[in-house]
């Protein structure tokens, strides 16, 4: 792979990991449930090992180390906000430095079903201070492309039913209180998320796609711009 | 850093800080039992203690599996559930609060871990500052000592064996307290440690440790008005209810 080496943090970094070390690719896919993102991932990932390029995956709430623990404390809706924030920091973090930085420092392309901005567009909505969450995600890698699919939220409200039939308490941010009723919440909540991800994207730079588009046209835009990254 | 006090809330919170082996967790003990006594609405909080986040560090301290990031942002974890769940409700409602370690425990080890300073800081900055912190200082011989007398198999990362100090577990504890010991000492002043002298006997270091707290805390506003309801074996017993009632008033 001709990929040049280095990448940045987005602040303070991890202890112990030069960011010059890190060669590889890490390129992110955002949007909310129901936007094609895992999809979209699944053929990215046949496209690129198809073509010989070595990739591994990451996500939210896959870590060895809290994953389990994540699930239960969901569940049962116990935790408060910040504590519920500092328990998915700690699930990144425990990929970022088991899988991310490994993957990268050998050179991987690494393709990050969600990445900071959900953790961070999610908090924003319930109220969590932007710069405390800055400083918290300090220990991010830039990534070398950000996609979110951006899908309207009558949209996936469709998507999501027809899927399965019901809309997740978490995905309708119930946890707010922004109306008793699961269909009208989910609106408000998607709605708000698609607003903290418009204010991310000014600092964040990423690239909206227009994911009320088919698989196959949102795949064909993603695979041409991922290319493109790939060449430099 | 703004503390309880500062920030409106009806309760204090005093926290305790140092060395393992400083014998801190002895001497809030005993400052706990004496505020009980005293009719005072009292609660106690000890570090990595959350119900909900134990398991986890507990995994990842038996298969090794900690980073220095990871490391510190579980115990920020930890102490943001008792914070949110338990702390900042009782400070409200008046209580005071004892901690068995408080944020500049982060403070002191994840940086020894090598975390950027700001960056833990910044984690824990929803946090406010003990209206008490007491630090107990014993030479570090002395702390040692107590640790590897009493409990002779380190633990991996108790004994910071992933810092790769030594590869002999005692060495490299004793590399990595003294170096904690010199983060600690390096924010005493920020912070408004209180320097307690833990080579001091156990008693008399209690007897300063009461006086401080009457000093700082106007105690008698902490006075529970309505007794706590008796154990059972006694609710029926007219005389010791008379004696806990005269107490309490």
């Amino acid at each position: 792979m001709s990929a040049k080496k280095s990448h940045k943090f987005y602040g303070h970094g991890i202890p112990r990991v030069k960011p010059e070390d890190l060669g590889g690719k890490l390129i992110v896919v955002e949007g909310a449930d129901g936007s094609g993102r895992s999809t979209q991932i699944v053929e990215l990932v046949n496209w690129l090992e198809t073509s010989g390029r070595p990739t591994v995956q990451v996500g939210l709430k896959r870590s060895t180390l809290v994953s389990e623990e994540l699930e239960k404390a969901q569940h049962g809706n116990v935790l408060s906000r910040t504590t519920l924030s500092l328990f998915y920091a700690t699930d990144f973090a425990d990929q970022l430095g088991n899988i991310i930085i490994p993957a990268l420092k050998a050179g991987f392309i690494v393709l990050a079903d969600r990445y900071i901005y959900t953790l961070m567009a999610r908090d924003l909505v319930r109220g969590m201070d932007e710069k405390w969450l800055k400083n918290l995600y300090g220990i991010a890698p830039v990534p070398d492309a950000v996609f979110y699919l951006s899908v309207e939220p009558e949209e996936l409200v469709q998507r999501n039913l027809s899927k399965n039939a019901t809309l997740d308490y978490w995905e309708s941010g119930m946890d707010l209180g922004l109306s008793r009723e699961v269909f009208d919440s989910f609106l408000k909540y998607q709605g708000a998320m698609g607003e903290a991800f418009r204010q991310l994207q000014k600092t964040y730079k990423f690239e909206i796609v227009d994911a009320n588009r088919s698989v196959s046209a949102v795949n064909k835009e993603l695979r041409k711009k991922i290319s493109a990254v790939l060449e430099e | 850093m703004k503390t309880f006090a500062e920030m409106n809330f009806p309760g204090r919170l005093i926290a305790v800080e140092g060395l393992d082996g400083s014998g801190k967790s002895t001497q809030i003990y005993l400052l706990k039992r004496w505020l009980e006594a005293e009719g005072i609405k009292v609660y106690f909080s000890e570090w990595n203690s959350s119900e909900l986040v134990k398991s986890a560090t507990s995994k990842g301290k038996k298969r090794e599996l900690l980073t220095p990031t990871t490391f510190s942002l579980i115990h920020a974890t930890d102490f943001a559930d008792r914070y949110e769940r338990h702390l900042v409700p009782l400070l409200r409602a008046g209580y005071i609060v004892l901690c068995d370690r408080y944020v500049f425990t982060a403070f002191a080890r994840d940086v020894t871990r090598g975390c950027p300073p700001d960056w833990v800081r910044g984690n824990y900055s929803f946090a406010c500052a003990p209206d008490l912190t007491m630090f107990f200082k014993a030479d570090l011989e002395v702390s040692l000592n107590r640790i590897l007398e009493g409990r002779p198999k380190l633990k991996f990362f108790e004994a910071g064996m992933d810092l790769r100090l030594s590869t002999d577990p005692y060495e490299s504890f004793k590399i990595f307290q003294g170096r904690i010991l010199e983060q600690y000492m390096a924010m005493s002043k920020e912070f408004n440690f209180v320097v307690m002298d833990a080579n001091e006997n156990v008693e008399k270091q209690q007897v300063l440790v009461r006086k401080l707290v009457s000093e700082k805390i106007d105690l008698k506003k902490f006075k529970r008005r309505s007794p706590l309801p008796l154990p059972p074996s006694l609710a029926g017993d007219h005389l010791e209810k008379e004696e806990s009632e005269d107490k309490a008033a």
